[in-house]
């Protein structure tokens, strides 16, 4: 028997939901009705010149070059952190799921980054690979490689990806190391009787298991390079140079904060909706699919 | 020393409170000396009346203080005033009905006020084309371009004979390099200093219609040949290891007062940065020229940033803006703040006053600017520029010119594409701001 409780009054849920409610409408849906609205006028900087623009904004848009180059700078950055930051996260939980002495220690400074915002995150790699003071760049310099990201786009890509990267292992660490306890100790001593040996062990045992952590840990990761990564980059490239950091979500700050076109900003946010209401519609209708949990 | 202070203003907020003080919020986007002798102004013009109080706000760099004018002003809680930089003037010209404009300001209030005091350069940028001044001037600053004497000396170069033409300035550059400067030149504002001023200095359009100043269909014209030859020189330098690009703002100024760059153009008003941290002799110099270029040089322009009135406050603080305009404008207060920020005098007034107090004959390389900016009579070239949403287009014309310099395209494809986007945002301006 499925156990329920209703509540006999009619109006005491209404009233238990409505502080969240009201949350969700008055800080997600009225500011992204505001945007949308936006995403269809032409307006001055203080507002006071607002005219219906149609679709001109967006045609504006599909128009850029810069735009479309945005897109590609997306995807480029979000594929690169996802996995670079997945990958090298699964390794350091493998590693550390098989230490036996000072486990907690190791464990402990490996989720630290994650306390560290994302803007001196920024801060910190930036001064790193800084280009005529830090010591990465000093290093570098002695292999005669030419670092200067205030000009090169794509070191200056990698730096925002090490950066993003950097500041998301210790997330993707926690949940492989938990996905990892969980899996029974039997079955990967078992494989080890019948010989197998470690990485065997691990590509046809652990791995397959760990998939729904991974599928998981895939959403969040490229949710956290389209959005999260703002303080990164703004606070090491601004999006430069010449673009090429210029995410889609920093785009749309770049155009609508510091330039004030609020259509053209708004418009950028409408589409942005729409591809994240497509990503995750597909992430979890196709890939969930294939996953074995 | 700072909590005296505080305990004096609050004292003095006490005596004052006995009065109705009507305060006036002004934001601005001054940072250290500079910041420390705003809440001067604003002090003295505190104790010089007991009627108003100006409290001056710093929020943040100037782009930022803008965008919170904005989003207060649509608030309904727009401060007094706002200091506004130079590439925000249109879209601030722009915003009629959102700005109180100067000469009103003045004028309603009674306050005496006469646009031909203020130097012709600086006044010029903040005209509308009926000839009213729409802004306050506060602090105006130009490129000039920095030498490291010991450097020159170093290498073997005269360190009293600065390059004056691109082709000299080649020739000490590969001396300097062939004695070992890691880093021969650099620059601050990359667009500001070598394409905007440069294209003034050599009496070429930036864009039509005298800059933008004469109306709303202006188009950039910075793709002509003089211009894509200029960014092949700073391409070529580049790939020779002469020129290191060091980013669009002034990141520039610390490669070259730690030494490691030998050579810098950027603002004027860094001179007291690089006086406090250089540990070697420079000098300061006119901007290099082509001397192919016919008429060069002409005269420089501007940056730097105006005070704005906002709209929506009551006529008795519009008063009280008013008085402190005025308070604002005097010979004295002007010299001074000139004197410690290194921006330019902004009145006649207050250049003669410095000029005759000695204090250039003492502090060498302090004129220089003063001087470029007067170097000519302004032609319809190089009085200033008004482009709609211009910190897009100097965002776009920088984009451009770090494609070239990285390679990936050439001058000449880079600038056509800066043209092309650039008059596309001014198009999008023009629409918007029709008919207003």
């Amino acid at each position: 028997m499925e156990k329920r409780v209703v509540f006999r009054s009619s109006w005491l849920p209404y009233l238990l939901v409505a502080p969240q409610l009201i949350i969700t409408v008055v800080f997600f849906f009225w500011p992204a009705g505001q945007a949308l609205f936006y995403a269809f006028q032409r307006q001055d900087a203080f507002g006071m010149n607002v005219t219906f623009a149609g679709l001109e904004n967006f045609e504006y848009l599909l128009n850029d070059s810069a735009y479309l180059d945005s897109f590609k700078t997306t995807a480029i950055f979000s594929l690169l952190v996802a996995s670079g930051g997945i990958a090298i996260a699964l390794l350091l939980a493998v590693m550390a799921d098989r230490v036996v002495k000072g486990a907690l220690a190791y464990k402990t400074l490996l989720i630290w980054p994650y306390a560290v915002a994302a803007a001196v995150a920024g801060v910190l790699w930036g001064f790193l690979f800084a280009p005529s003071i830090g010591i990465v760049t000093f290093v570098l310099k002695q292999f005669d490689i030419n670092w200067n990201w205030v000009l090169h786009g794509d070191q200056a890509m990698l730096l925002v990806v090490i950066a993003s990267i950097w500041k998301q292992i210790s997330y993707n660490f926690l949940f492989f190391l938990a996905g990892l306890q969980s899996i029974p100790r039997s079955l990967i001593e078992a494989a080890a009787l019948d010989g197998a040996g470690p990485v065997k062990r691990f590509w046809t045992i652990v791995f397959p298991l760990l998939s729904p952590t991974t599928f998981f840990l895939l959403v969040v990761n490229i949710v956290y390079a389209f959005f999260d990564t703002f303080g990164v980059i703004d606070a090491t490239t601004g999006g430069g140079p010449a673009s090429s950091t210029q995410i889609l979500v920093y785009k749309v700050f770049v155009d609508g904060v510091k330039s004030a076109d609020l259509g053209g900003s708004s418009a950028q946010s409408a589409i942005l909706m729409l591809i994240v209401i497509a990503l995750t519609v597909v992430q979890f209708r196709f890939v969930e699919r294939k996953v074995n949990y | 020393m700072k909590f005296k202070l505080a305990v004096f203003a609050s004292a003095a907020t006490l005596a004052l409170s006995a009065h109705a003080v009507t305060e006036l919020q002004w934001w601005h986007s001054m940072t250290g000396a500079n910041g420390d002798r705003v809440n001067a102004m604003a002090e003295g013009f505190n104790k010089s009346q007991s009627n108003y109080k100006v409290t001056p706000v710093y929020k943040g760099s100037y782009d930022e203080s803008m965008t919170a004018a904005i989003a207060a002003f649509r608030a309904g809680k727009a401060p007094n005033i706002v200091q506004v930089f130079e590439v925000g003037t249109a879209t601030m010209m722009g915003a009629k009905g959102a700005i109180v404009p100067v000469y009103e300001l003045m004028k309603n209030a009674g306050e005496k006020f006469d646009p031909s005091a203020y130097v012709g350069a600086v006044a010029g940028y903040y005209t509308d084309s009926k000839g009213n001044m729409l802004s306050f001037p506060f602090n105006s600053s130009t490129p000039v371009f920095y030498i490291n004497k010991d450097a020159y000396k170093k290498a073997g170069l005269d360190p009293e004979k600065a390059p004056t033409t691109w082709k000299e300035f080649a020739v000490a550059a590969e001396k300097l390099k062939a004695a070992g400067q890691s880093c021969v030149y650099t620059t601050g504002w990359p667009s500001w200093v070598h394409v905007e001023n440069f294209s003034a200095w050599h009496n070429l359009p930036i864009g039509t219609l005298e800059n933008g100043i004469a109306g709303l269909g202006t188009e950039f014209k910075v793709n002509s040949p003089t211009h894509v030859a200029h960014l092949e020189t700073l391409v070529d330098f580049s790939k020779k290891g002469l020129f290191t690009y060091a980013g669009r703002r002034n990141e520039a100024e610390a490669k070259f007062f730690s030494g490691e760059c030998a050579m810098l153009t950027s603002s004027s008003a860094a001179q007291g940065n690089i006086r406090k941290n250089a540990k070697f002799a420079f000098s300061v110099n006119f901007l290099p020229y082509h001397d192919s270029v016919k008429g060069a040089p002409q005269n420089s322009i501007i940056g730097g940033a105006s005070l704005w009135v906002l709209s929506g406050r009551p006529a008795s603080e519009n008063k009280g803006v008013a008085q402190f305009f005025n308070f604002l404008s005097s010979a004295e207060l002007q010299s001074q703040w000139h004197k410690d920020s290194g921006y330019v005098p902004i009145t006649n007034a207050a250049a003669d006053l410095t000029k005759a107090s000695g204090y250039y004959e003492q502090n060498p390389g302090t004129d220089v600017a003063v001087k470029q900016l007067n170097f000519k009579t302004p032609t319809a070239n190089s009085k200033g520029l008004r482009f709609g949403n211009f910190v897009q287009g100097r965002t776009v014309i920088e984009e451009e010119m770090e494609s070239a310099l990285a390679g990936k395209k050439t001058a000449k494809q880079a600038m056509d594409d800066a043209v092309k986007r650039g008059n596309e945002i001014l198009r999008k301006f023009e629409a918007t701001n029709k008919g207003s």
